[in-house]
This record gives C-alpha cells, sequence and structure tokens, in this order.
C-alpha cells in the first residue's frame, strides 16, 4: 500500500513538474502518464476531460484528485494532489524569494519586455476560443454557422453589464452567466 | 504595509480557486479586481510580470500565482496558506464528483448551468486583456508580438506555448543586447 502511494506521489510530481503553462496543449503529455501506469483506461481519461472543463481548476490538480481518489480513496487523492502541486510551489518560492533581483536583472527585463505583448496576444486567443466554443459549440458549428443563439445572447448579456458596470465584480459575472445558463437553456 | 492575516490571504485565494472555471487566462480578471483593484496587494504591470513568470515554469497559474502572491505578503506560511486555498476548492469539488460521476455528468440542469458560464467567462478574459493591454506601450514591435502571440495559439494549438515563451525570450535577450545597448552608448 506504501509503495503504490509513493509511486502514485512520484507520477504526479513529474506531472507537476513537466506541465507548463495551464492549457490543454498539456493533456496528451498526463492522459499517456496516467493510462502508463495504470490508473485509467483511455476512455475514462477522455470522459473526465470533459467532467474537467466544467470545474473550476486546473486540468493537472482535477485529474490527479480524480486518479487518487479513483485509486486509493480520499488519502490517495491527498497524496496525488499534493504531489502534483509540489513542484511548481517549490520552484515559485525560490523565484519569489529572489523575485527582486531577478526582475532587475537586465536579461529577465528584456525577456519580459517581449514576453508581456506576446502573453497579451496568447489571452486575447483565449478569449476568442472560449468565445467561440460557447457560441459554436464546435469547429464544425463554425463551419456550418449554425450557431447557438442562447450562447450568443448569454455573451451579448455579459458584455453589456460589464461595459455598464465597470466596477462590477467578475464573480457576480460568472454566477449570472450560469443561471441565465440554467434558466435559458432549460426553458428553450 | 500592514501585516495580512493568514486567514484573508486564505479565504482570498480559495474564492479564487472556486471561481477559476474556463482556466487561468479567465482567473486573472478575478485576481485583478480582488489583489489590484481592491485590496491593493500588487499593481497591475507586475500582475502581468507574474504571469509571464508562471508561464515559463511548471505548473499550473492559480498554484504559481498564489505561492508568489502568499509569498510576497506573509512569507513562507503565506505561500502555503495561499496555495492550499487555491486548490482546496477544486479538490473537494473533484471528490464530490467522483463519489456522484454519473449523476454529474447526466444532470441536464448542471451542464445548462456549464454552458451558460462558458459563455460568460470569455468577456471576462477579454476584459482582462483590455485593461492589461494598458500596461504595454502600443508600438510597432508590441503590436507585432501581440499578433504573433494570438495567431500562433489560435492556429496552431499543438505548438507549446513554451516554446514560443523561449523563443521570444531568446530572440528579446539578444535584440536587448546588440541593438538596444548601442542606442543606450549613443545616448
Amino acid at each position: 500500500m506504501l509503495i503504490e502511494l509513493l509511486e502514485l506521489f512520484f507520477i504526479f510530481f513529474k506531472i507537476g513538474l513537466f506541465t507548463f503553462g495551464g492549457g490543454y496543449a498539456m493533456i496528451p503529455l498526463i492522459r499517456s502518464e496516467v493510462v502508463d501506469a495504470g490508473y485509467l483506461t483511455i476512455t475514462q481519461v477522455d470522459q473526465f476531460i470533459g467532467i474537467a472543463e466544467s470545474t473550476p481548476g486546473p486540468f493537472a490538480i482535477n485529474i490527479a484528485t480524480f486518479v487518487g481518489y479513483n485509486s486509493f480513496g480520499v488519502w490517495g487523492s491527498v497524496f496525488a494532489t499534493l504531489a502534483v502541486t509540489l513542484p511548481s510551489f517549490i520552484i515559485i518560492i525560490l523565484i519569489a524569494i529572489f523575485s527582486a533581483k531577478i526582475l532587475k536583472s537586465k536579461p529577465v527585463i528584456f525577456a519580459l519586455s517581449w514576453i508581456n505583448p506576446l502573453t497579451l496576444g496568447l489571452i486575447l486567443s483565449a478569449g476568442v476560443s472560449v468565445m467561440l466554443t460557447a457560441i459554436f459549440g464546435s469547429f464544425d458549428g463554425l463551419i456550418h454557422f449554425a450557431a447557438d443563439y442562447i450562447g450568443l445572447a448569454i455573451f451579448g448579456i455579459i458584455l453589456l453589464i460589464s461595459l455598464i458596470f465597470k466596477k462590477i465584480n467578475p464573480i457576480i459575472l460568472i454566477i449570472i452567466s450560469g443561471v441565465l445558463g440554467f434558466i435559458m437553456y432549460s426553458v428553450m | 504595509m500592514a501585516k495580512k492575516s493568514l486567514l484573508e490571504i486564505f479565504l482570498s485565494f480559495f474564492k479564487i480557486g472556486l471561481f477559476t472555471f474556463g482556466g487561468g487566462y479567465a482567473m486573472m480578471r478575478v485576481m485583478e479586481k480582488e489583489f489590484v483593484e481592491n485590496k491593493k496587494w500588487m499593481d497591475s504591470k507586475s500582475m502581468l510580470d507574474l504571469l509571464a513568470i508562471s508561464q515559463s515554469t511548471p505548473g499550473p497559474f492559480s498554484i504559481n500565482s498564489a505561492t508568489y502572491i502568499g509569498y510576497q505578503q506573509r512569507g513562507f506560511w503565506g505561500s502555503v496558506v495561499a496555495t492550499l486555498g487555491v486548490v482546496l476548492p477544486s479538490f473537494l469539488i473533484i471528490i464530490l464528483i467522483s463519489i456522484f460521476l454519473e449523476a454529474f455528468s447526466e444532470n441536464i440542469y448542471i451542464q445548462h448551468t456549464l454552458k451558460g458560464i462558458n459563455a460568460g467567462v470569455s468577456v471576462l478574459i477579454f476584459h482582462a486583456w483590455f485593461s492589461l493591454s494598458k500596461n504595454i506601450g502600443m508600438n510597432v514591435t508590441n503590436l507585432l508580438l501581440m499578433v504573433v502571440g494570438f495567431a500562433v495559439s489560435l492556429f496552431i494549438p499543438s505548438f507549446s506555448v513554451v516554446y514560443l515563451i523561449i523563443i521570444t525570450a531568446v530572440f528579446a535577450i539578444i535584440y536587448g543586447y546588440v541593438w538596444k545597448r548601442g542606442q543606450v552608448d549613443v545616448d
């Protein structure tokens, strides 16, 4: 039991160490690790991706908790979640300790002056792709222009609210969009 | 600056962890509201730097930013409670879902609510983009870099963001040392 828990810890530590950024680009890596170790089948992982997309929190954390719980119950999920969190925790602590020095060093200033605008491009593309998914459902919907008008309406309403009430708390916007989705999709 | 209580740090990050739908970028707007506008723990520019650091280090943005901001506010224990706070909501939710797996994926009302949230979340991402954009000057280089980031991640999603950032950093450093230093010397 202890050996198996340590193995679980090690695998998720490795996943935590090698998954850069959030995003879904890392899903193939996580999938092969989890499937090769025999924790889940490919179908189970793919099913879980759908669930993870609809729950808060990053995918790496979600799947660690899920695999841990599935294999060893609550303690398994604690172990796996701890393991996947630890690498970034340690690395960021080190960066935070030296951050004043690092952020003021010349190469980092040069690098950040280009990475920051690049990152803004990444943010914009994330916004566009989330919006397209919400309005067209999938790439197929985009090609055939089969819009989900309820999704489009919710997008429009939330956009309007955020433009009128500029100071509104984004959490309120998330709650309103959830309520709108619940009412509009259920009624129509 | 007044010392923040560990509980305050924990609760702030718990709230953020609970509402991180749609990935790290959507969460930026929630964090900006909480830490830049309400609590004034950091400015908008450091937020952008934090995002850059987070993207070039392992782990998801929520963990990285919690550890970093927690450390800045209250040292080691600050980073521990912040990280715990941001992880706990998804941890608890996934445990609950693991127990009621089928009921969750087949409940249409839950699916309807989540579809609504997805539509709303994109607005938050645009909002984060808009307010963070004010931190960088709108010159040709910056616009070009923004277009590159936008186009590569939208049209070539299989190309890892990490490589894109490493390549950009290398060129930025070369450019900085070779051309900019020349300009500074002339000045």
